[in-house]
């Protein structure tokens, strides 16, 4: 040691001595090692999301590159002759029905909270709270089969037709009936994700003050009025989680691939007609896509969705986050 | 006048409570048509060819599934691998360090990652992988693996969540690290609810189909190596489904069945399971 000393300056040796010692202390220090590396493991969830968003626009460079914002305003999908495309058809059937899916689920969906939260006895309503949640596990695959064999055909002989007798004069109610289509997709989106709204509504719901509710009750309102002034005081949060289904709604693949009849089309001629979404595109086509192009061209496809998909749902948590805040803050006080 | 306003009230009490039940009614009537179609449509495709044989070429008499629930069940224990340690730890970092804005970010990321599509989480791992594997089993595991994550991370922190400050502080007044209290007492206490909540993941990821298409394709034969493509149920029902040969779809029908049995069965155990526990 000493020798060591007399070689080297002294200030020099101190602050290697400290930081060797320093660095030791710190491979001894369990608990700080294992705060770090758990919060790089913890951490990889973004540096995923990231990955994501960058592997996505590198595969659709060429895509963008060959067409520009044609992509997004094009109405040619020609992989064939042309080897030219467009996605706005794509873009419009998915917004369409997950429009249709949003305008079916949401009043059933808010009955659903409502019975749940409200309605029901503790008892009954723990087990179809159960339900609920169970069935919304069941795989989209599954919904898919099932929309195949039972949904179309029974819409097809037993709605459908009704429909276009009282209201065929509307022109969306007017044209061949195929069974699968536009409202046939937004009908079997709607029935998946009920299941996700409703457990969403039931959360926030349960989470109004009693104190409140008792309020409302005080002055002689009935059950009806009481629910109405809940549902306005959660105004924020019903949005939230409507935009949550929604954001579920367009991701959705396999069972509206197998139902809306897939056909590239810039506007289907009615409600009953056959059309195309993005997702329902990329799961038919990725496999045959031969050149480099049309992958390019797919997983363009698959971005413009990411990015929707990605707006819709960080807006919905932003919302749902907020609104939650604020009721139990309310609750504090 | 005051009476009638009155009975108007009360009758649209009445009129909405009615309403609200039927609301419940058309919500669960769909997925219990889908169970009860599943249940007998699937029954049809039971036998032992069933469970032995593989997937039939074009013209074949009947075939079976077996090669599929042996793909599926791999490229579900891959994922597995992959997504429940990164859960688990995540989940940890989350309930026992959590207190930070840091967290908050990344419980937000978290929700954001759950909310994406399962079929451009395909896409990512395609553009990822498949360079280097082709369509492969590793691809499509590490898909699912992704889309593991963020269900898993969500159960732990909640696991954890559940035992109480004072098992931490009482371990930490016995001189034990915290690193220690956590991964020796805090998990051996929340292990069945971690456990659930890998098993609700797993139920999760076995029913994903679209993935599984983008990265692996469709595959007839047996597991032939990590860098090859192997068979898989959820993709056998949209394979088969719009088949024109009946024993394809009856096929498709019993693959369906099997995933439901699987699918409720985890999540029904789970649910009993965790009911005990509290």
């Amino acid at each position: 040691m000493k020798n060591l000393k007399e070689k080297i300056p002294s200030s020099i040796f101190y602050y290697l001595k400290s930081r060797i010692s320093s660095l030791f202390k710190l491979s001894l220090n369990g608990d700080y090692i294992f705060k770090i590396f758990s919060g790089l493991i913890a951490s990889s969830t973004i540096l995923i999301l990231g990955l994501i968003i960058y592997e996505l626009i590198l595969g659709s460079t060429l895509s963008m590159e060959t067409f520009g914002l044609r992509f997004i305003v094009g109405v040619e999908w020609d992989p064939a002759i042309k080897r030219s495309f467009g996605a706005l058809p794509l873009i419009l059937g998915t917004l369409t029905t997950s429009a249709i899916a949003l305008l079916i689920s949401l009043p059933i969906s808010l009955g659903v909270a409502l019975a749940l939260s409200e309605y029901m006895p503790k008892k009954l309503s723990y087990f179809f709270s159960f339900l609920v949640e169970l069935l919304a596990a069941v795989p989209s695959v599954v919904y898919g089969i099932w929309g195949v064999y039972v949904l179309i055909p029974f819409l097809r002989d037993h709605v459908y037709s009704t429909l276009q007798i009282t209201l065929g004069f509307i022109p969306l109610f007017s044209g061949p009936i195929y069974g699968g289509g536009v409202l046939t997709g937004g009908i079997l989106l709607a029935i998946m994700i009920i299941p996700i709204i409703s457990s969403v509504l039931r959360d926030l719901f349960s989470l109004v003050p009693s104190s409140i509710k008792e309020a409302i009750i005080s002055l002689g309102a009935t059950k009806w009025e009481t629910v109405k002034m809940m549902m306005s005081y959660t105004r924020s949060g019903i949005l939230g989680a409507t935009m949550l289904g929604l954001g579920r709604a367009i991701g959705e693949t396999m069972a509206i691939t197998m139902v809306i009849g897939n056909k590239f089309k810039v506007f289907p001629s009615s409600l009953f007609d056959s059309w195309y979404t993005m997702s329902a595109i990329i799961a038919n086509e990725f496999l045959e896509a031969t050149y480099d192009l049309y992958i390019s061209a797919l997983i363009n496809v698959g971005l413009i969705l990411l990015l929707i998909n990605l707006t819709i749902v960080i807006l919905a948590r932003l919302i749902i986050w907020r609104s939650l805040r604020i009721v139990r803050g309310i609750m504090r006080e | 006048m005051k009476m009638t306003t009155q009975k108007i009230r009360k009758i649209k009490d009445i009129v909405m409570h009615f309403m609200i039940y039927l609301t419940l009614l058309i919500a669960i009537l769909p997925p219990f048509s889908v169970m009860f179609e599943v249940i007998k449509r699937g029954f049809m495709a039971i036998d032992l060819d069933f469970f032995i044989k593989t997937t039939p070429t074009v013209g074949e008499a009947k075939g079976g599934i077996a090669n599929a629930i042996q793909g599926t069940l791999i490229t579900i224990g891959l994922a597995s691998l992959i997504g429940v340690p990164i859960g688990v730890i995540s989940g940890i970092f989350l309930s026992e360090y959590g207190e930070n804005k840091f967290s908050t970010i990344i419980r937000f990321f978290n929700e954001v990652l759950n909310g994406v599509p399962s079929i451009i989480i395909g896409i990512f791992s395609y553009t990822l992988i498949s360079p280097i594997t082709g369509f492969s089993l590793i691809s499509a595991s590490f898909a699912l693996a992704i889309i593991m994550i963020p269900i898993v991370t969500r159960t732990t922190e909640e696991a954890l969540k559940l035992i109480p400050t004072m098992i931490r502080e009482a371990a930490i007044a016995l001189g034990i690290p915290r690193w220690k209290t956590i991964l020796h007492i805090v998990l051996k206490g929340a292990k069945k609810s971690i456990i659930t909540g890998i098993l609700l993941a797993i139920a999760r990821i076995s029913g994903e189909s679209a993935p599984i298409l983008v990265t692996m394709g469709y595959w007839r034969w047996w597991f032939h190596g990590l860098n090859r493509p192997v068979a898989n149920l959820a993709l056998n029902i949209f394979l088969f489904a719009n088949s024109p040969f009946e024993n394809w779809v009856i096929l498709a029908w019993g693959s369906a069945l099997i995933l439901i049995l699987m699918i409720l069965g985890i999540n029904i155990i789970t649910r009993m399971l965790m009911r005990g526990s509290f």
